[in-house]
């Protein structure tokens, strides 16, 4: 045993926040600190509001073009009440997706705010510029890249349908916990349709710089879409196999900035 | 049946009990997304005031779900103990609130079993919070397993080590640093993050072992589906307690993957296992308001009255601990602190009045209107009115599920100000184990390193 204090090794073994000591029956302060300060964080993830004009910019700066719409939710309020009305389109958005007659492509990415502007704001190009390279080798046909401002994930669902995407990919920020504000979810639907429920989906969770590369998910969201568009489906009824995939592929298929890339991470 | 009541010149008239009891209900946003909540101000309080005089026995002749379609009104009615509900019988909904604020514990024991969940959903939606209090507090409801819980002046923790990745070492760090605080007397609770079998083999004996080697009294779970702990059970693995998310209508339960028939299968397995050394309650039911209109099963009526509805489901199965995760499933369905903070008194008195082990997962996500000043003043009203249990996260802070809850400090907090003892197995453990003194408060220099030392995996060289 070394002279370190027990619990500073016990800690190091769980993101869970053990051995904080106590000041009688309560937290030491600086505890109720870096509580209160994360829960702010958390907090100010899921009410500051997206710059979509910011977000379309960096997409765009990328070589995509990008569509920008708004839900049936029209503010933060009755979106976190009304959890169907951030599944629709307001009529202005659907209007932007008909203006012009589309023709059909085998994917429509969306990227919305959902409970996390913040996550969208610092991971959403990132990730993108990590996909691009899968989407060009592939040959994949794509509509523009909607940004959709108090959206739900079911959102993709009549945007895919009115861009007539084979399969649609909705980045959305993931509801913040209280280590982890700036999460990104990945969601892949195959024919999106209105009504489409959350078992006909599979989804790559906790995208962040502390949890899931952005070249990982790149990877992982690859292999679950030729799949998808190989068999016709997306769900439970498609496993993730990309982790037999991964442990196959040499490191230079994981496109993007390989050398950051950490399956292990 | 329509009901009627007339306030001024207006008449308020509402198309069946159903409506009545939904429109009787202190709003709450997830009734709004149903749209079934009130209107107005004046049409909840026309609700309560008409709800307030229909009597309880034509709430028992009226089922809100029909006895053919739903197998949890089955229950309720095939199971219901007519002379228990004899007593209050002749009474109407605002009678049987006088009639509880009146009561004697020894009266509240003897009317359960008579009581329905819709009983004890109406006669709620005309209480105040300190009613809901005041006659929670006088029920008893004792349960056993390794120990004795639910005993007056006492209140249990269940400790909730989870992990991102269901780390062994970084579980057990989380178990040592819950007891050294003294939680963890009304389960060892894990939330797994895997679901497979081989996670959960791993998961059982790693609880199994620490519970022997320390000698702890008390109980381990991990909370995985029912079907994965019979398959856990019938491979021979150490289960103590079998636990079951379950809501108040057949439908909703269906969403969750469970029948009535799967719950009796499991019951009597763990009960064949007869691992409990002072009881036999095996059962761990959670629950929580929404869940049936989350599965889109919720027929029309109010979240409310439906989680009674599954506090019926846990009845006959005799559980050791019900969980009401009060907060956990987010703004659409409680938007606030203030509707959290009624919804887990309610939840808490329901459970109660129909003889149920209620504890309470006090708690809220980053997306609702809510903090931890709202989980301090649910958690002392829950105190006070004589919870079963409450959780006990490391700092609150739940890293696997994202959400917030209460801390082990929490429950030092409370029993330091209402003077709440543990169970008395456990808090004689600690006092033999020396981390207390015989008054139960913690000493301070408690025996942590002879807890670290004793924990399978966090002894020898984890630096190395």
């Amino acid at each position: 045993m070394t002279g370190e204090d027990p619990w500073a090794r016990l800690a190091r073994l769980t993101p869970a926040r053990i051995g904080l000591g106590r000041a009688g029956a309560g937290l030491p302060t600086i505890e109720v600190l870096r509580f209160g300060l994360a829960h702010a964080q958390a907090r100010d993830a899921v009410h500051t509001p997206m710059d979509a004009g910011e977000v379309a910019a960096g997409i765009e700066a990328l070589g995509f073009t990008t569509l920008t719409v708004a839900s049936a939710a029209t503010d933060r309020a009755t979106y976190l009440r009304r959890p169907d009305l951030g599944r629709a389109l307001s009529e202005d958005g659907l209007a932007v997706l008909t203006q012009e007659p589309a023709e059909p492509v085998d994917l429509a990415i969306v990227v919305a705010d959902g409970l996390s502007a913040r996550a969208v704001h610092e991971g959403a190009a990132g990730f993108l510029t990590a996909f691009k390279p899968h989407i060009d080798k592939a040959g994949w046909s794509l509509a523009p890249v909607v940004v959709a401002t108090q959206g739900r994930v079911a959102l993709g669902d009549g945007i895919g349908a009115a861009l007539k995407a084979r399969a649609v990919v909705v980045l959305i920020g993931e509801r913040p916990g209280l280590s982890s504000p700036d999460s990104l979810g990945v969601y892949l639907t195959f024919a999106p349709r209105v009504g489409r429920s959350d078992a006909e989906r599979n989804c790559i969770s906790n995208v962040r710089p502390a949890g899931l590369s952005h070249e990982l998910a790149a990877f992982k969201l690859e292999w679950l879409l030729r799949e998808a568009l190989l068999r016709g489906i997306t769900g439970v009824s498609l496993k993730d196999g990309s982790g037999v995939a991964l442990e196959a592929a040499p490191r230079s298929e994981l496109l993007g900035d390989a050398s950051k890339a950490d399956p292990a991470s | 049946m329509p009901y009627r009541h007339v306030v001024g010149p207006k008449t308020h008239v509402f198309a069946d009990l159903a409506t009545l009891m939904a429109k009787a209900t202190p709003v709450r946003s997830g009734d709004r997304l149903a749209g079934i909540a009130a209107e107005t101000a004046e049409e909840g309080m026309a609700a309560r005031w008409c709800l307030s005089e229909v009597p309880l026995a034509e709430i028992l002749a009226r089922p809100l779900i029909a006895y053919e379609d739903d197998d949890v009104t089955r229950l309720i009615l095939d199971g219901h103990d007519a002379p228990a509900f004899a007593e209050i019988a002749h009474l109407t909904v605002g009678d049987f609130r006088e009639f509880l604020i009146k009561a004697s514990p020894e009266t509240l024991t003897r009317i359960a079993p008579g009581i329905t969940p819709e009983i004890a959903a109406a006669v709620s939606k005309v209480m105040r919070n300190q009613d809901l209090i005041l006659v929670a507090r006088k029920c008893r409801v004792v349960t056993k397993f390794r120990n004795t819980i639910g005993l007056p002046g006492r209140l249990s923790v269940r400790l909730q080590p989870n992990h991102p990745t269901d780390d062994a070492a970084g579980i057990t760090a989380a178990i040592v640093d819950g007891l050294s605080y003294g939680c963890g007397d009304a389960v060892i609770g894990l939330n797994p993050a895997s679901d497979s079998v081989s996670t959960l083999s791993g998961l059982l004996h790693l609880f199994d072992d620490l519970i022997q080697r320390l000698a702890i009294p008390t109980q381990g779970c991990i909370l995985t589906h029912v079907t994965t702990t019979l398959d856990a059970m019938n491979l021979g693995l150490p289960v103590d307690l079998v636990f079951q998310s379950i809501a108040g209508t057949q439908k909703a339960n269906a969403s969750f993957g469970v029948t009535l028939p799967i719950l009796k299968e499991a019951h009597e397995a763990a009960l064949a296992l007869k691992r409990g050394t002072v009881g036999d309650n095996v059962m761990y039911f959670e629950t929580g308001q929404g869940s049936a209109l989350s599965a889109d099963a919720h027929h029309g009526i109010d979240q409310q009255t439906l989680e009674a509805r599954a506090y019926a489901v846990a009845r006959p199965f005799r559980p050791l601990l019900v969980n009401t995760v009060v907060g956990f499933i987010g703004p659409e369905y409680l938007y606030d602190g203030k509707e959290i903070i009624r919804a887990g008194l309610e939840d808490h008195f329901c459970g109660k009045l129909m003889g149920l082990p209620l504890g309470c997962d006090v708690c809220y996500t980053n997306h609702a209107e809510a903090d931890q000043n709202d989980m301090d003043t649910l958690l002392t009203l829950l105190g006070t009115a004589g919870c079963t249990f409450v959780m006990g996260i490391p700092g609150a802070d739940d890293v696997m599920l994202n959400y917030q809850s209460t801390s082990f400090h929490d429950s030092l907090y409370i029993r330091e100000v209402l003077g709440l003892k543990r169970a008395p197995e456990f808090e004689a453990w600690l006092e033999q184990i020396g981390l207390t003194d015989a008054d139960g408060t913690l000493l301070p220099e408690g025996p942590s390193a002879r807890l670290i030392a004793a924990a399978p995996g966090l002894s020898g060289d984890l630096a190395a």
